[in-house]
């Protein structure tokens, strides 16, 4: 019935007949309201991803057991990693993908737009699964979220809810991932050639092959888990002939891929606000979409340099060394690229342009320590230590994370219809700069002098360090306050009312919609010459 | 104004160059003061390709700086339009590839000879176990397990006086009840397991870092030049007391080490004679019996002989490799570890003949 009246209003261009209230959102096929739904998800796993982070940070703030049992401890470190990784940083470029890349190529809508509503409501009882874990018998998963077997085979049953949250979310993943490519491939405005989409557009198709190719892997190598703990399979389990490593490698066959697909979409987004407040065009446009590609295909086949310590031969050492360092080449391209954008431009500084190039500056910081971490010796003295912890923080949260920020205010503008706080976002931004810092560069130093990660208690000598860190953790939880303020204050209305375009310098077909554009947008598909 | 930051990052770069080396005094700010030779290359190799990223940091973002700085519309700087320059797109594709080929050549020779595990002059097993580690030294015939020494109070003690007290600690966490000691100048070899789960062997200051994994043995090694104490940790996620698990590795003199490693002798000797002075019957009470008292998880009651009956036709040598090495839900010789393999032979003997 309901569908009736929709398709009847259709020919009328009136649009307004959607269910409201909460039903509105649980039904929602619409672009917009999945991308706000995506996003709100992944603020919130935000939040409950830093309230144990400062968990960990309280108890490392001094040497001693102060306020957890170690075990414990284990467990706040594995949920911290799972939540940020697929609760927070995953879904919210999943949002960003929603609202943004069906009006970057003047597409109505995505191609499969019940998936997409499935897509997205198959998290929150995912998300609810892993919350629950921490009050089951024994706890949550508790073995890094890596979950490395046989560590993992004894956990209780926190485990299996954990498990199976990651089966959801991967479904999920993969439904968005097609549902993206489709989108991409066949709903472009007329005129628009893959070489004419914007590179926002570009980073996220590419990831979202890496996610229909990974994710299966990563359900198998939990699948396997799972039957290890409980049918008697010992697939990683050496006393009945499986081998513990074999779980490594078709984790890291996932996981390094999976690192790829948090910071592609994040090229993505700072490769659409450098230009646009440079009010330049992106230096080098093909070459920054091969070098995505060449990160993409390189990502396959570097992942074991997580592995350099399981004693694999020198020859296997050797060619995951320099496999990995040759991603220092397409990675440099495109740091090149966007400074040679800026080059010579007419930049202004409002909060997303300094997210953008805070994201420059510090994620090539991370791109450096992990050009030192491809160095197998030196990563043999580095791995499982702080030094580690450090690298993927900065290419994590000064990477994907400033990206996330930066594309948020760049966007609230088109998504609310009213400008943000500028002052707002720029406390935002410079706090979040340096208390990000202060808490992660020490970080190196604690590595170097032989911290290992994932321990809840430390001898003296790394006690200055961890003190300003948990310091400046604590810092950049608060910091994040005053997003959330500034996203509320924008989405009540309390800001200006956004001009269509409100960056000068910016070009692509959203800035062409109104603030806020319909909630059907490009029925017509625009023509792109 | 700008030539003058552009002159001040040439003296930071310069700087970087020369202040690195300075910290190889005991620092915490870099890597352990090397202590053997593969350690030293490490460092080195650190050293190399951090000053090297540090250039090309400067150069960047000087770049990127000066831009910033002068190329901004409150300036009234008019933004340019020029995009796409093949020959400026290749040089900074090339360049980077040679820079990292010269990083690669070094790394390599390093990578293999840290494999080199041939010659040794005494090979040490080392076991990971939830939540300790046991040494072997195998042509010694030397076993003993180490575990961490600080006491469970002085961690846990949350008064302001129990946060003093770790403060005025000595190797807080970093001492162990029976340390690993090598001879200084000696090439040790060290093959690696694990009983449970997978741990890490790590000594920064020896430059060794080797996962034990259960069911497999790896093998890696060192040579420690200068007699001293080296502490290290677990380095992989095991569980709760992952974090409680330190090394100690103390090099002494040659002679030194003869006389600790006859001390060693003798105390293996008393043990073993301890636990030879347990009869199977003994062994089956106080460690079989929680599984094959009762038939926990498959395991055949004692005495059951329709239970047993297909497993002594397997022969006693399949037995014996099953009690040894574990079959199914039993552990290797029953979680029995420190019991001499004779022992568990004759447990076996003893569990047989009940049944038949």
């Amino acid at each position: 019935m309901a569908y009736a009246d929709a398709a009847h209003d259709h020919g009328h261009g009136a649009h307004a007949h959607h269910p409201s209230g909460i039903m509105r959102w649980v039904q929602t096929t619409n672009h917009k309201d999945i991308g706000t739904l995506y996003l709100i998800f992944s603020l919130t796993m935000f939040f409950v991803g830093g309230t144990l982070a400062f968990g960990i940070r309280a108890e490392l703030f001094q040497p001693g057991l102060q306020f957890w049992r170690p075990e414990f401890f284990n467990e706040l470190t594995t949920m911290h990693g799972l939540i940020m990784v697929f609760g927070a940083i995953m879904p919210a470029f999943v949002g960003f993908a929603n609202w943004q890349i069906p009006m970057m190529i003047g597409a109505p809508d995505m191609a499969f737009a019940r998936m997409n509503n499935w897509s997205f409501w198959l998290l929150p009882p995912a998300a609810t699964l892993l919350v629950v874990s921490f009050f089951v018998p024994g706890g949550a998963p508790a073995a890094g979220w890596t979950i490395y077997a046989p560590l993992s085979t004894q956990m209780g049953p926190g485990m299996d809810l954990g498990i199976f949250a990651l089966h959801i979310m991967g479904a999920s993943s993969i439904m968005g991932s097609i549902n993206i490519v489709t989108t991409i491939l066949n709903m472009r405005a007329p005129g628009m050639t893959l070489m004419k989409m914007p590179l926002f557009v570009w980073t996220w198709l590419i990831t979202a092959y890496l996610l229909i190719a990974v994710m299966p892997v990563l359900a198998g190598a939990i699948t396997m888990v799972l039957t290890d703990r409980h049918f008697g399979t010992n697939f990683f389990n050496a006393a009945g002939g499986g081998d513990p490593v074999m779980f490594q490698h078709i984790f890291w066959f996932f996981g390094h891929p999976e690192v790829y697909i948090m910071i592609l979409p994040a090229f993505g987004i700072v490769s659409q606000v450098i230009p646009a407040f440079a009010r330049k065009p992106l230096f080098g446009y093909a070459s920054m979409v091969y070098a995505t590609s060449s990160i993409a295909i390189l990502s396959f086949i570097v992942w074991a340099h997580h592995m350099f310590t399981t004693g694999m031969p020198a020859a296997g050492q050797l060619f995951f060394m320099f496999a990995t360092m040759l991603i220092a080449v397409p990675t440099g391209v495109k740091v090149f690229n966007w400074i040679a954008t800026m080059w010579k431009g007419s930049m202004t500084f409002e909060t997303p342009m300094l997210f953008a190039v805070g994201f420059i500056f510090v994620f090539s910081m991370g791109g450096f320590t992990g050009l030192i971490l491809a160095i197998t010796p030196v990563d043999i003295q580095l791995q499982d230590t702080y030094y580690v912890v450090a690298h993927f923080h900065y290419v994590l949260v000064a990477g994907s994370l400033f990206a996330i920020f930066a594309g948020t205010y760049f966007w609230l503008p088109k998504w609310t219809g009213h400008m943000y706080d500028e002052t707002l976002g720029k406390w935002h931004f410079w706090l979040s700069m340096i208390f990000f810092n202060l808490t992660f560069f020490p970080m190196h130093f604690l590595g170097l002098a032989g911290m290992p990660r994932r321990i809840p208690d430390y001898a003296m000598q790394f006690a200055d360090f961890n003190m300003i860190a948990s310091i400046g953790a604590f810092g950049f939880g608060l910091s994040q306050l005053l997003f959330v303020l500034g996203v509320v204050k924008c989405a009540r209305g309390a800001g200006a009312k956004a001009p269509d375009k409100p960056w000068e310098g910016a070009d692509t077909l959203e800035w062409t919609l109104s603030s806020p554009p319909p909630y059907h947008s490009f029925e017509t598909p625009p023509v792109v010459k | 104004m700008i030539s003058k930051w552009i002159e001040r990052f040439a003296v930071a770069a310069a700087a970087a160059g020369t202040v690195v080396p300075a910290f190889a005094a005991d620092s915490k700010y870099n890597l352990p003061p090397p202590q053997t030779i593969i350690a030293q290359e490490i460092y080195d190799l650190h050293t190399l390709i951090f000053v090297i990223c540090c250039v090309i940091f400067v150069v960047v973002f000087g770049a990127m700086t000066y831009s910033i700085i002068m190329h901004r519309k409150s300036v009234g700087h008019k933004a340019e339009q020029f995009h796409e320059n093949t020959t400026v797109e290749i040089i900074w594709t090339i360049v980077p590839f040679l820079i990292l080929i010269g990083m690669a050549i070094p790394a390599a020779k390093t990578i293999i000879a840290m494999k080199d595990t041939s010659n040794p002059d005494l090979t040490i097993k080392v076991t990971g176990y939830q939540w300790k580690w046991g040494y072997d030294y195998l042509q010694e015939g030397v076993s003993f397990y180490s575990s961490l020494a600080t006491p469970r109070e002085m961690i846990t003690d949350n008064s302001p006086a129990g946060y003093e007290k770790r403060k005025g600690y000595a190797n807080y966490l970093l001492e162990v009840d029976n340390p690993v000691v090598v001879p200084v100048g000696k090439k040790v070899r060290v093959i690696l397991t694990a009983n449970d789960v997978i741990h890490a062997w790590w000594v920064p200051a020896l430059g060794i870092k080797q996962d034990a994994i259960p069911g497999f043995v790896r093998d890696t090694w060192f040579k420690a030049d200068k007699a001293g104490v080296y502490r290290g940790q677990c380095a992989e996620l095991c569980g709760k007391e992952h974090g409680f698990m330190p090394i100690v590795v103390e090099a002494v003199e040659p002679e030194k080490y003869a006389v600790w490693l006859d001390e060693q002798k003798k105390k293996t000797a008393a043990n073993a004679a301890a636990s030879g002075s347990m009869d199977p019957k003994a062994v089956y009470e106080k460690y079989c019996v929680a599984c094959h008292g009762a038939g926990v998880a498959g395991a055949p009651k004692l005495g059951d002989k329709a239970a047993w009956e297909p497993r002594i036709k397997q022969g006693p040598e399949t037995l014996y490799k099953h009690a040894l090495e574990g079959f199914k839900a039993m552990p290797p010789k029953g979680g029995a570890a420190d019991l001499p393999d004779a022992l568990i032979k004759a447990t076996v003997d003893y569990l047989a003949a009940a049944a038949k």
